[in-house]
């Protein structure tokens, strides 16, 4: 038995730290995006030839070049921000809402048809009566796989993951329709003058802006404050503990998700009066997916999510103005940079959770 | 340098976790033809240490010996290839296979098919040298704790090892049993084999051990031989001080009917009848304790009671002081029960997992019953931060603050914030299951005390216990049951532990002898 070999340490090993301080913090993360960008730096430089700090700045031109690109920046965020606001509860309480994306074009698809059949009603009644549909939708829609996942267990992430591809299909094949047909509208281009959100400071997104930022304030509320936002954490912690305590996790469940598909169905609306004019099931370039990321990072904290969403464009407004540099530098390849920078973001948090213990050099004091 | 006949030599072992030392700076040494008991109050780091020798962890710092060499265990495989085996708390056993399967399981074979009959002959010659009882074909699944633990043993032999380690190996056992397991491990000392039981319990100690290693806080303070041991040494040696080791057992208070449960039986979660036919009678002012062997209805009892279990058949009737009309509790959900007027304070046995919410604080637990208080849709947060802030106080947890999330603080501290906020709920009947599970002495005496004083208050107590020293000690009557059923009722005052005991198997009073499987 005795014949094993003297086996060495472990080269490098695991260690579970906690309470991090905050300075510490910061300091790994900022450092992960500093060695993101040296990383991408080198590599557009091989592929391309362009000198990486033109990169750097172009992708800071990108969000804040001109007072038009400002403004275009919060255009972006808005709807991304209220699709991650409309995930946070979801995901709080572990329902893996991935539906954000199909939530959110039903509640454009039922903000265009009121739009539509009641076009001539004043914008005043008309526009909160498109507002509501868009809601209702988006929670018709999550609300669906919910019922679901609380009387037959069955698998919520699938479920709205299929659910986003009826929703794609259903607003594309309404706007084929109703380019046909309708008869004050020539085509599906733009929905009528008084369904347009009104215009404050010249553009018409500012108003959605607004109410995206007072749904911040209310859902930290609500998740924070409230007895709904205590069973939402309860339950997403252990069913089993909700039941003890005697919360109705199926009723939380239900009412939960309720409301994220409602969150989620009021961008498509806002996206629709205020933001594109149109319907389109291009709308938001994918958006609900991204809020899942900017959901995610703020560790669906509402206001932590204006941070988050903020990167997300800014990443997106770099990579379109990569791409404009140079014939080898095509938008993909920002898309890789961005890539490259979250891996290296989100990687980072392990160094925030663990510290790794190399091998020691002690052949000497063995003896 | 003493080289006498050390397996086992460990030098300066530190282990951390997070801001945790699990193990500082532990020198330690296991001998051949030796039992040595590890002994140390829960969160001392006995088990940590003994896993790096098993290979489950590693440590940051220090070194092992093993026969004189120095050696690294980086892995289980390590240890086996070392001679070092670990029978661990939870079994780590194939249920669908049999004895003989579970046995050679994770043997290395090099490309050749097992010879079956050479196996069995070895293992039998195992269990023939050492004493152990085993049916080689009989499926895991069908055997009782005591057999899947001589299994467990009996695997580790086989690989060949020369270095056992059992980490509380009575904890599942009736006395009996323990005796019997006490019997075969002496078999294994005398024949050469180095073995350390790790425990907290020293009448265990004191009859099978031949030496003791005392760990406190991490740190090796002692070994001692046991001829020159009792239990007040020991004790003290744990604890750093002296301590008085009698629970008081004050009269009952004018004990009066407060639940009456008839004819119960339950269905677990896999749908078999984990309950058959359960009665009795929880008197207010007194302490019902309740005895058997982990897994045997208990869990059940009290979450039917306590409206979370589906109740087969049967009643519980529940009679609230000064009321003259019992209320059925049978078909009720837990907040149905609560609005009804009807207190019930349930602390689990799953702490974390159940009765306590890991990523909030003190405050944000006291609310997890009584969060609906009030009829603004904001939650009411002064009255539980004051709570908080006074269980705190008064239990000495040890908390940062009381925002901290729970998960973060020991076993013990959990266990007062939970019971804090039970008792705190001014109940009628307070159940407890494994209420010191996990604690050291000083917070299984305050807790002891808790109890005491609600008992002395009215309160009917229902106190499931797994140390029936404790159980002897504290109670005013004891139900033990087995596999479901009560098989007696005993007065703690006059019963002993070996008439416990063998009704926990299932024994002779009543007449029934019930058959397993």
């Amino acid at each position: 038995m005795a014949q094993t070999k003297t086996a060495k340490e472990p080269f490098v090993h695991v260690i579970r730290k906690e309470d991090t301080p905050m300075l510490k913090k910061w300091l790994i993360r900022i450092f992960a995006v500093v060695a993101a960008l040296i990383v991408t730096g080198v590599l557009v430089f091989a592929v391309t030839g362009i000198n990486p700090f033109k990169i750097y700045s172009s992708m800071i031109t990108g969000s804040f070049g001109t007072p038009r690109r400002i403004r275009n920046t919060i255009k972006l965020m808005t709807p991304l921000l209220c699709l991650g606001i409309g995930l946070a509860p979801a995901f709080k309480m572990k329902f893996w809402n991935i539906g954000a994306q199909g939530q959110m074009l039903v509640g454009a698809l039922a903000a265009s048809f009121v739009a539509l059949t009641f076009r001539h009603l004043p914008g005043g009644l008309l526009i909160p009566l498109m507002g509501l549909a868009g809601l209702l939708a988006g929670a018709i829609w999550g609300v669906i796989p919910a019922i679901f996942r609380a009387f037959w267990n069955t698998n919520e992430t699938l479920f709205t993951l299929m659910m986003n591809y009826i929703a794609t299909f259903a607003v594309m094949y309404s706007v084929d329709k109703w380019k046909g047909e309708s008869s004050g509208f020539a085509s599906f281009k733009q929905i009528a003058k008084n369904a347009v959100m009104p215009a404050v400071l010249n553009e018409n997104f500012y108003i959605c802006t607004a109410i995206v930022l007072l749904l911040v304030c209310l859902m930290y509320i609500y998740m924070k404050r409230t007895k709904h936002g205590y069973e939402i954490a309860v339950v997403g912690e252990s069913e089993k503990t909700a039941v003890y305590a005697g919360i109705n996790v199926k009723a939380v469940m239900i009412r939960t998700i309720l409301l994220s598909g409602a969150v989620c169905g009021l961008c498509g609306f806002l996206t629709v009066s205020g933001i594109d004019f149109t319907l389109s099931s291009t709308m938001n370039n994918g958006f609900g997916f991204t809020a899942i990321v900017v959901a995610w990072l703020a560790k669906f904290n509402p206001f932590t999510m204006i941070g988050t969403s903020f990167m997300m464009v800014f990443f997106q407004n770099a990579a379109s103005e990569i791409s404009s540099m140079n014939a080898n530098a095509t938008e993909y390849l920002s898309y890789v940079i961005s890539g490259i920078i979250l891996f290296f973001l989100i990687g980072s948090e392990f160094f925030i959770n663990y510290r790794l213990v190399f091998r020691k050099n002690h052949e000497k004091e063995g003896k | 340098m003493s080289e006498n006949n050390a397996a086992v030599r460990l030098k300066g072992i530190s282990k951390t976790f997070g801001h945790v030392a699990a193990n500082s700076n532990v020198d330690l040494e296991i001998r051949h033809g030796e039992i040595l008991s590890l002994l140390g109050e829960n969160g001392s780091g006995k088990t940590t240490l003994m896993n790096m020798l098993a290979g489950i962890y590693y440590p940051d710092e220090g070194e092992i010996f093993i026969d004189g060499r120095p050696v690294q265990i980086r892995s289980p495989k390590d240890a086996f290839d070392n001679g070092i085996g670990m029978v661990h708390q939870h079994f780590k056993l194939i249920d669908v296979f049999t004895a003989a399967e579970n046995i050679i399981l994770g043997e290395e074979h090099t490309g050749m098919r097992i010879n079956r009959k050479e196996t069995v002959a070895k293992i039998r010659e195992i269990c023939d040298k050492y004493g152990f009882e085993i049916d080689f074909e009989k499926k895991v699944y069908d055997m009782n704790v005591s057999q899947k633990q001589t299994l467990e043993i009996v695997k580790i032999l086989y690989r060949g090892a020369n270095i056992l380690i059992l980490d509380e190996p009575t904890a599942v056992l009736t006395p009996q049993e323990a005796e019997k397991l006490f019997k075969v491990i002496k078999n294994m000392r005398d024949a050469g084999k180095a073995i350390v039981i790790i425990t907290h319990k020293l009448q265990e100690v004191l009859s099978v051990s031949d030496r003791v290693a005392i760990l406190r806080k991490g740190e090796c303070v002692d070994s001692i031989a046991t001829k020159d041991a009792n239990e007040k040494i020991l004790t003290e040696m744990m604890m750093g001080r002296k301590v008085d080791l009698n629970i008081e057992r004050p009269d009952p208070v004018n004990p009066v009917k407060r639940l009456e449960i008839k004819n119960l039986s339950v269905r677990d979660r896999e749908g078999n009848l984990a309950l058959k036919d359960v009665s009795f009678v929880a008197n207010g002012g007194e302490i019902l304790g309740i005895a058997g062997i982990s897994g045997c209805g208990q869990k059940e009892l009290l979450e039917a009671v306590a409206g979370l279990a589906a109740v087969e058949s049967g009643s519980i009737e529940y009679l609230p002081s000064g009321a003259d009309a019992p209320t059925e509790l049978v078909g009720r959900n837990p907040k149905q029960i609560r609005e009804l007027g009807v207190v019930l304070s349930f602390v689990p046995e799953d702490r974390l997992g159940m009765g306590l919410v890991g990523s909030m604080g003190m405050s944000e637990n006291m609310m997890l019953k009584s969060y609906e208080n009030g009829n603004s849709i904001f939650l009411e947060q002064k009255a539980p931060r004051e709570l908080a802030g006074n269980i705190k106080e008064e239990l000495e947890v040890q908390t940062p603050d009381i925002a901290t999330p729970v998960r973060k603080l020991s076993g013990g501290n959990v266990q007062k914030v939970l019971v804090g906020r039970e008792i705190a709920a001014a109940p009628q009947v307070l159940m407890t299951a494994y209420a010191v599970r996990g604690l050291d002495i000083n917070t299984s005496f305050t807790i002891y005390h808790l109890i005491n004083e609600q008992k002395q208050k009215g309160v009917a107590v229902i106190f499931v216990g797994e140390d029936l020293d404790v159980l002897l000690a504290l109670s005013d009557r004891i139900l033990v049951m087995c596999e479901g059923r009560i098989t007696g009722l005993l007065d703690a005052r006059t019963c002993t532990k070996e008439q416990v005991g063998l009704l926990m198997t299932g024994g002779m009073e009543g007449g029934e002898q019930n058959g397993t499987n």
